[in-house]
């Protein structure tokens, strides 16, 4: 069983390894998270963030921008989980006052 | 985790390194503008410091800093504040977290950057506030009331002056 399961972890990496082989080049223009256009001709919103963020919010950091505003849904689901698991530790591990 | 040692090189530390900790904490809540960082980074390095107290002197002291039972309502105020924000726009006709919609009567771009400000902040309270109270209700609740060791402290600083045999380690303030 142990080297089944080795085998199995091995060609996983295998496969993993192969695949880093064939990513784009970080930053590269013509990689599919950097055109313009999705495959599909949609406009991609990573490109639109990049060159509105500074537009639309005047903020330098662009990472805040579309944590904080184009994907604060997200963010207030993140905030909502925090929330939660804070929650679901005193529950849990609250005990009444005698 | 209920036992600490109290033990005055630690605390005396940890008392010099927090008031930083939590400045570098609020820059880089309010700076996540302008650099990386943001509520979730500033906010947890906010609950480090509170939990660097916490763990130097014991929670029962660290009650002045922090309290317990600021935990949950601080979770629940941080969480409201990001929902307040989207919800101010939602009443006033625009879109849930469209911050263009804030009453505040300036231009559409310096809005949308005091609403990424409103929710970071939000964010931060709702991070500090829930990591401490994850951390206070591991730990549990109070053994002893909060004198008890101000009082072993002074026992023991009269038993030095008494045989003059000077300060030996003492032992777990509760075992």
């Amino acid at each position: 069983m142990r080297r089944l399961v080795l085998v199995v972890l091995l060609a996983f990496a295998a496969l993993l390894l192969y695949g880093i082989g064939h990513l784009p080049e970080r930053g590269a223009a013509d990689a599919p998270p950097n055109l313009a256009q999705s495959a599909a001709g949609s406009p991609n919103a990573a490109t639109y963030y990049v060159e509105n963020a500074y537009i639309d919010a005047e903020t330098p950091n662009m990472v805040t921008v579309t944590l904080a505003d184009y994907r604060g849904f997200d963010t207030l689901g993140e905030t909502t989980v925090i929330f939660a698991a804070g929650i679901a530790c005193a529950l849990i591990l609250r005990r009444a006052k005698r | 985790m209920r036992e600490y040692y109290d033990d005055r090189i630690v605390a005396l530390s940890a008392r010099l390194v927090t008031p930083f900790i939590q400045l570098f904490a609020l820059y880089v809540i309010f700076h996540g503008h302008y650099s990386p960082g943001g509520g979730f980074q500033g906010g947890a390095m906010l609950a480090a410091s509170f939990l660097l107290i916490r763990l130097s002197i014991g929670t029962d002291a660290a009650q002045y800093q922090f309290r317990r039972a600021w935990g949950t309502p601080g979770s629940s105020i941080g969480t409201l504040v990001f929902l307040g924000t989207g919800f101010i726009a939602a009443f006033l006709g625009f879109n849930f977290l469209d911050y263009a919609g804030l009453p505040l009567g300036l231009p559409e771009p310096e809005l949308r950057n005091i609403g990424i400000l409103a929710v970071e902040v939000g964010v931060a309270i709702a991070v500090t506030a829930t990591l401490t109270a994850i951390y206070d209700d591991l730990v549990g609740e109070r053994l002893e009331p909060l004198t008890a060791g101000i009082d072993e402290a002074t026992d023991l600083a009269e038993a030095d002056q008494v045989d003059g045999s000077g300060w030996d380690a003492p032992e777990p303030a509760d075992g």
